[in-house]
């Protein structure tokens, strides 16, 4: 029999703010444990927590980055309570019943097929503490509250995945457009991104789901793929063998490359959710969404398909010169101000990225600004200095001076074309008296020897006359005889 | 409406709450109690739950919700980082403690994998 | 001369005359809790050295001419469920029993600023739930005018403190009569500000939606400077408003005429101690005779008041308690298995049975399915109750009602009968259902020489019109200058140690 796997995905991201969601404390990774504590996110008695604006924005921001239907006019929260160490006032303040947004979604692409992947709600939450076990100490969990109460949004999608490599894809896209838009800097090794995907499989054909189970424990996207494999493949072999799936919550265990069941046993969580009679509510309003959406930066399908349109570029150096908002903006102002979108991207596909490559490049703060790039495209593109020596002299040079103007790179390591055509006409002469015998070879038809010529009349002139000009005085005057 | 009576429920009929929903109530608030006191508590919950149904009486159709008596709405603060406490001043009165961490018996028995 | 018997007033005037010192105002409030505290039990913890200090540094701000605050070197009692750094916050509970806070909650900062000297932290129902006195894990408070009688609840150590002249001032809190009934019992005055008024940041949360820190005094005038100092906007606090508090002094001008008092049908219903109800009757019609316009009105909500109160307020305390969870701070159980054992044998250990109980009521109504039977229906009569005053506050300025349905009654009197304890708080609840504020004055006392308490209760934050009618009425009843005979033990020394 066929089967069919049916995943949906649960996210939590990050958001990017640099205090807690309900606090003051900050959200700095890797600090000390328990450094980064308060009354507040420690839920000592008393306590009270005033909401982030700056968590409400991100919030927003996702909700419309991902192209959601409904953005809740009024948010509220909502506690969802349950006994954890790692949970000091014995509840979440999250959302429930009215999340930020809902019904929005995200294109991925697999093995070139396009696909939208549904986003059915958008929320923003406190994170609960880590805790952390000992080897030697099987019975002690120790607790860090650091990360109580850092701002996260709860990303759920619908269960439109079908596949390890469509799950892949789904996060490898959220992934792209959370950090472009600036909500979170996603960093799985930062705990900044998590996902629990959830998985069941059918028949192939068949209309109702199969019994779902949770997969935890996932800290990079290969090890979501593999782990979703691993359970779609249980699945099936649970159903071959004509037996069911047992509701559970699986985690992963990387070593091993398996997952197994949670080894509590789990009861009916009962959240007993209501609304949290600490916060007041928060009007979001058409208006605010609608400055959001305006100073919302372009997503990179967009902007690929813009570069590609605009500045006629390939698909394959649109994806690199929009991999980020900091090198597509650079792109545009180094095209803008050559006035050549092609060369800009020749430049930033292979001498900047291999600069960033090599770390000597932040993208943040380019070494070279726009302008002097634009300068030195320039330069080529007037026969000032040749392509080569611009790439492989010039550009290092201001790379490690930043200061430095390509016009001043070119004088002083001695680069400077020589696109004078009288002087050139000269040395092309001298070249030409010198060899009859290439003369007449040539012009028996022997037009290969062409090279020859111009690697002499560069010799003559130490590689600095400009070739192009060379080229055609050389056919000129061969032409001509 | 009768009210405070004791024994949560009329003779013969069925409990207002039975022993075990008190038990699982008492579970889900983590809270240990003896037979014994899973019946008081069962009577005790049962006349107060006896007396809240006169609630029933009312017609709420069309009535919102008072979650919040206050119509303040829009409370929030500038992504600002204060001084958060010392570590000392954080744990210092966890009944235990180590390293700097919170000491707590350990819930769940994972492969070793560590983290959950 | 008694000073533990004197106001506000008289001891800021003595105080600048340098007729006495902070120091001997503080010498004598802890002579005279040395005196009656082994019988009333209105402390849990005694601030002597850190209230000399503060006494100190007032005293050398007289005498360096400095200007001070109308609290400088008054002495007041803060209830033990508001934070106080670095002193035990117990909440009456075993589970906090050695708790010290990292913080001042707002209301006490505010205190400290203005020089207030902080004698101790007050006795009371574990965690504000109840209203007798009875359910603290440090002993049940008794009421000065009988030592064998109940203070009221939750404030009960605040408002025997004041009755026997263990303070000047107290703070109280009130989620659901909690500041009004205990003063009515004790005959002081006790105000229940508006929801907002007082920042809760600092008070140990039992109902959130309803919880407010309240004042009392034992004259009008001094509740009002009371509260004037702790009211107002509070960043921390999310539900704080962001309104101005108005001079609540300016309004205690003696005059009533033109406003319009109105008297709750439902609150005069069955139930009600006859001497309770002929003492409030008189009382009102004292108000119309000083130019007040008495208007009937009704509340038809008002029967369903209590039951509404059960369920919010326990639903939200079960949530608000989860957090004593023998983990980060408080209490852990010794015995246990693993970490559901610690839990469990922790908050079964920590928490006396009537938080027990409350809890577990309120794990119930939020529970999976039978949340909207029980908590959201709740909710919906609470807007009802909320627009039952709305509609009276459209023709009245005020509503005259009893504080509490009875005097004071005995200890253990009702602790067999929970269910009629809650049924007292009928008149109590529905204001902090509804977030308006309300006051409790004495208005005379039962032929047994108990207490009897009026209830003012306003509009939102129109706590100065209550201030306006209730400082009229004191100054020109009867009641104002009674002091309980307390039978005092005898010492066995001299310093009572
Ligand atoms: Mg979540
Ligand atoms: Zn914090």
């Amino acid at each position: 029999m066929e089967y069919e796997a049916i995943i949906g995905m649960e996210v939590h991201v990050q958001l990017k703010t640099a205090s807690k969601i309900y606090c003051g404390c900050s959200t700095a990774f890797g600090a000390e444990p328990n450094t980064q504590t308060c009354p507040v996110c420690l839920g000592l008695p008393g306590a009270l927590p005033v909401l982030n604006r700056k968590a409400v924005e991100l919030g927003l921001k996702a909700a419309v980055t991902l192209v959601c239907d409904e953005i809740v006019e009024r948010a509220a929260f909502a506690r969802k309570n349950y006994f954890y160490p790692d949970l000091p006032k014995g509840y979440q303040i999250t959302q429930f019943g009215a999340p930020l947004a809902r019904h929005g979604r995200i294109e991925i692409e697999v093995e070139g097929q396009q696909k939208e992947i549904g986003i059915r709600h958008l929320l923003i939450e406190e994170d609960a503490g880590k805790l952390i076990h000992s080897e030697g100490e099987s019975d002690v969990s120790f607790v860090d509250f650091n990360r109580c109460g850092v701002p996260l949004l709860e990303i759920v999608s619908e269960p439109d995945l079908r596949t390890p490599a469509e799950a892949h894809a789904y996060l490898a896209a959220l992934k792209e457009v959370i950090e472009y838009a600036g909500i979170s800097d996603a960093d799985m090794e930062k705990g900044q991104m998590r996902c629990e995907p959830n998985i069941s499989v059918r028949p192939r054909g068949y209309k109702e789901f199969g019994t779902r189970t949770e997969l935890k424990n996932l800290n990079s996207f290969r090890n979501v793929e593999r782990a979703i494999a691993f359970e779609i493949e249980r699945h099936i072999g649970i159903l071959e063998r004509g037996e069911k799936v047992e509701q559970a919550t699986m985690l992963w265990d990387e070593r091993a490359q398996r997952a197994s069941p949670m080894r509590v046993k789990e009861e009916a969580h009962d959240y007993r959710y209501f609304p949290e009679p600490d916060l007041t509510a928060v009007t979001l309003g058409r208006d605010l969404a609608a400055q959001i959406r305006a100073e919302l930066p372009e997503l990179p399908r967009a902007k690929r398909a813009r570069f590609v349109s605009g500045y006629g570029i390939a698909p394959e150096q649109a994806a690199v010169c929009a991999s980020s908002p900091a090198v597509a903006d650079y792109f545009e102002a180094v095209a803008k101000a050559c006035g050549d979108g092609n060369e800009a991207a020749k430049w930033i596909v292979g001498v900047v990225a291999s600069a960033v490559n090599e770390g000597k490049w932040d993208v943040n703060a380019p070494s070279v600004a726009a302008e002097k790039l634009a300068a030195l495209i320039r330069l080529v593109a007037d026969g000032a200095v040749s392509g080569i020596a611009a790439r492989e002299n010039v550009f290092p040079a201001m790379l490690e001076r930043p200061g430095l103007e390509p016009e001043e790179a070119v004088d002083e390591l001695g680069l400077r074309q020589m696109s004078d055509e009288a002087r050139l006409e000269a040395v092309v002469d001298r070249v030409i008296a010198a060899n009859p015998g290439e003369v007449v070879r040539y012009r028996r038809g022997e037009e290969k020897l062409l090279g020859y010529f111009v690697g002499q009349v560069m010799e003559e002139t130490k590689g600095r006359a400009n070739p192009k000009i060379v080229n055609q005085l050389l056919r000129r005057k061969l032409a001509s005889g | 409406m009768s009210s405070g009576r004791e024994d949560g429920g009329r003779p013969g009929a069925d409990p207002v709450i039975t022993a075990d929903e008190v038990r699982h109530i008492a579970h889900l608030a983590r809270l240990e109690l003896t037979d014994r006191e899973i019946e008081w508590f069962r009577v005790r919950l049962g006349a107060i739950l006896e007396y809240v149904a006169k609630l029933n009486e009312i017609d709420i159709e069309n009535v919102e919700p008072t979650s919040h008596v206050i119509l303040m709405e829009n409370v929030l603060r500038d992504d600002v980082v204060r001084p958060s406490l010392s570590r000392d001043e954080a744990i210092g009165s966890a009944p235990s403690s180590r390293n700097g961490f919170v000491a707590a018996p350990r819930i769940i028995e994972t492969d070793d994998s560590g983290v959950v | 001369m008694h000073l533990y018997r004197l106001g506000v007033g008289e001891i800021g005037r003595l105080l600048r005359k340098r007729v006495i010192s902070a120091r001997d105002i503080t010498g004598a409030f802890f002579a005279r809790i040395r005196a009656v505290d082994q019988s009333v039990n209105a402390y849990i913890t005694l601030l002597e050295e850190r209230a000399h200090a503060k006494a100190k540094e007032v005293d050398a701000k007289i005498a360096s001419g400095d200007e001070l605050s109308p609290l400088a070197g008054i002495p007041v009692a803060v209830k033990d469920n508001i934070c106080t750094q670095g002193v035990e916050t117990t909440c009456g509970s075993r589970i906090l029993s050695r708790y010290r806070p990292q913080y001042d909650a707002t209301a006490v900062a505010r205190l400290r600023a203005a020089d207030a000297i902080i004698l101790g932290k007050t006795n009371l129902d574990e965690f504000g739930m109840g209203a007798s006195n009875e359910y603290s894990y440090y002993g049940p408070v008794a009421n000065p005018w009988d030592l064998l009688r109940v203070p009221g609840g939750s404030s009960g150590g605040s408002a025997a403190a004041l009755a026997a002249g263990e303070t000047t001032l107290a703070l109280g809190t009130d989620t659901g009569g909690s500041t009004r009934q205990p003063a009515g019992l004790c005959g002081v005055v006790g105000i229940k500000p508006t929801y907002g008024r007082v920042s809760r940041y600092g008070l140990v949360a039992f109902a959130s939606s309803l919880d407010q820190i309240g004042a009392m005094a034992r004259s009008v005038e001094d509740c009002a400077l009371l509260l004037s100092i702790i009211a107002g906007h509070d960043p921390r606090d999310s539900t704080s408003a962001a309104l101005p508090v108005p001079n609540y002094h300016d309004y205690l001008t003696g005059e009533v005429r033109g406003l319009r008092i109105g008297v709750p049908r439902e609150y005069f219903a069955e139930g009600i101690d006859p001497e309770v109800e002929s003492a409030v009757r008189d009382a009102i019609d004292h108000l119309a005779g000083l130019g007040a316009e008495v208007v009937d009105v009704s509340l038809p909500h008002t029967e369903y008041g209590v039951a509404v109160y059960q369920l919010v307020a326990t639903a939200e305390a079960s949530s608000n308690l989860a957090r004593y969870d023998g983990i980060g701070y408080g209490f852990r159980a010794e015995d246990f298995d693993d970490l559901a054992g610690m839990y469990s044998r922790t908050r079964h250990d920590g928490f006396g049975n009537e938080v027990k109980r409350r809890i577990m009521l309120g794990a119930y109504v939020l529970s999976a399915g039978y949340y909207e039977a029980y908590y959201l229906r709740a909710q919906k009569v609470r807007s009802l109750i909320r627009r039952d005053f709305e509609e009276a506050f459209a023709s009245v300025d005020c509503l005259a009602t009893p504080t509490y349905p009875t005097p004071a009654f005995r200890l253990g009197e009702k602790l067999d009968d929970p269910l009629a304890l809650y049924l007292a708080d009928i008149y109590n609840t529905s204001a902090n259902l509804a977030g308006i504020p309300g006051i409790s004055i004495p208005c005379g006392y039962t032929g047994d020489g108990f207490p009897v308490g009026l209830q003012l209760l306003g509009r939102p934050f129109d706590e100065k019109t209550l201030f306006r009618i209730a400082y009229a009425y004191e100054q020109t009843a009867e009641w104002r200058h009674r002091w309980p005979e307390l039978d005092i033990p005898v010492r066995r020394s001299a310093d009572g140690v």
